[in-house]
C-alpha cells in the first residue's frame, strides 16, 4: 500500500486493534525504509497506541515478518491481532 | 498433485460440495472436519460469533497450508473453506475435507489444517454474550481459549 504523503506509512488494522485506534487503518508518523520494530514504536505515538502489546504480530505483502524486518516504500503493511480462527 | 481447494466463504459452507470435490476411485478414507459455534465459552453463554479476516492474507495462508499439507502427505485430496461474518450457534465456521487411499493420512492431514489455521490465518472472532455484551476472543490470554474448536 502506498503511503498517503511523505512521512509516513499506511497500517492495516482489525478486530481489537482497529477498535483500540478507533480506525481500520492509520498513518504512521514514520518513513519506508525502516524496520517493523521502528514502526511499531512509531503506532505507539498515536491515540489508542498504548494498548499494543510489547510485540505485535506484523505482516508485509501479506507475509508474517519478525520485528527485524525490513518495511519498504510502497508494502502493504497490517498489525495483527492474536488469531482466532477457526 | 492435484491443487487443494481452499476458500475464504461469507456464506454457509456447502459441506456436500468439499467432500465430493476430495472424492475419487482412488480414495479409500474420507475424513471430514467441522469447526462450530457453540453456546458458551469461559462460563459465558454465547448466542454468536462474528468472524472478521484480514482476507486477501487469509486466503493466501489457508492455500498456503493446503500445500504444505499435501506435500507431506502425497495422495492426499483436500478442500477447506472458512467463513467470516456474522454466524449464531450450530454453525459451520470451518470445514476440511481430505480425502486419502488410506486413513491414517486423512486424518491427519486434516488435524494437521485445522492447527495451523488456529496458529497461522488472520482471522478473528468476536463473541457475543447472552448478557448483550460482546467481547473480542484472545487465545493468547486464556488457556481456555486456546483448545476451542
Amino acid at each position: 500500500m502506498t503511503s498517503p504523503s511523505a512521512g509516513t506509512i499506511t497500517v492495516l488494522l482489525f478486530a481489537s486493534y482497529a477498535d483500540a485506534f478507533g480506525a481500520r487503518q492509520v498513518s504512521a508518523p514514520i518513513s519506508a525504509p525502516c524496520r517493523v520494530s521502528d514502526l511499531v514504536e512509531a503506532l505507539r505515538t498515536l491515540p489508542g497506541g498504548a494498548r499494543l502489546p510489547a510485540k505485535p504480530l506484523v505482516a508485509v505483502n501479506r507475509t508474517w515478518s519478525g520485528h527485524d524486518a525490513s518495511i519498504a516504500l510502497g508494502d502493504e503493511v497490517a498489525v495483527i491481532p492474536p488469531v482466532a480462527g477457526g | 498433485m492435484m491443487a487443494p481447494h481452499t476458500a475464504l466463504v461469507s456464506k454457509s459452507i456447502d459441506v456436500n460440495t468439499l467432500l465430493q470435490r476430495v472424492s475419487d476411485d482412488g480414495v479409500g478414507a474420507v475424513t471430514l472436519f467441522l469447526g462450530t459455534v457453540r453456546d458458551a465459552h469461559a462460563g459465558r453463554a454465547v448466542t454468536g460469533i462474528d468472524y472478521e479476516a484480514y482476507g486477501p492474507m487469509a486466503e493466501s495462508e489457508l492455500q498456503a497450508i493446503a500445500s504444505e499439507v499435501m506435500r507431506a502427505h502425497p495422495g492426499l485430496r483436500l478442500a477447506v473453506e472458512h467463513r467470516v461474518g456474522t454466524l449464531v450457534v450450530g454453525d459451520v465456521s470451518v470445514a476440511i475435507a481430505a480425502g486419502h487411499a488410506h486413513r491414517a493420512q486423512a486424518y491427519d492431514a486434516s488435524r494437521a489444517v485445522i492447527e495451523s489455521i488456529k496458529q497461522r490465518v488472520p482471522v478473528w472472532k468476536r463473541e457475543h454474550y447472552a448478557e448483550g455484551d460482546w467481547n473480542w476472543v484472545d487465545p493468547t490470554s486464556s488457556h481456555l481459549t486456546s483448545v476451542t474448536s
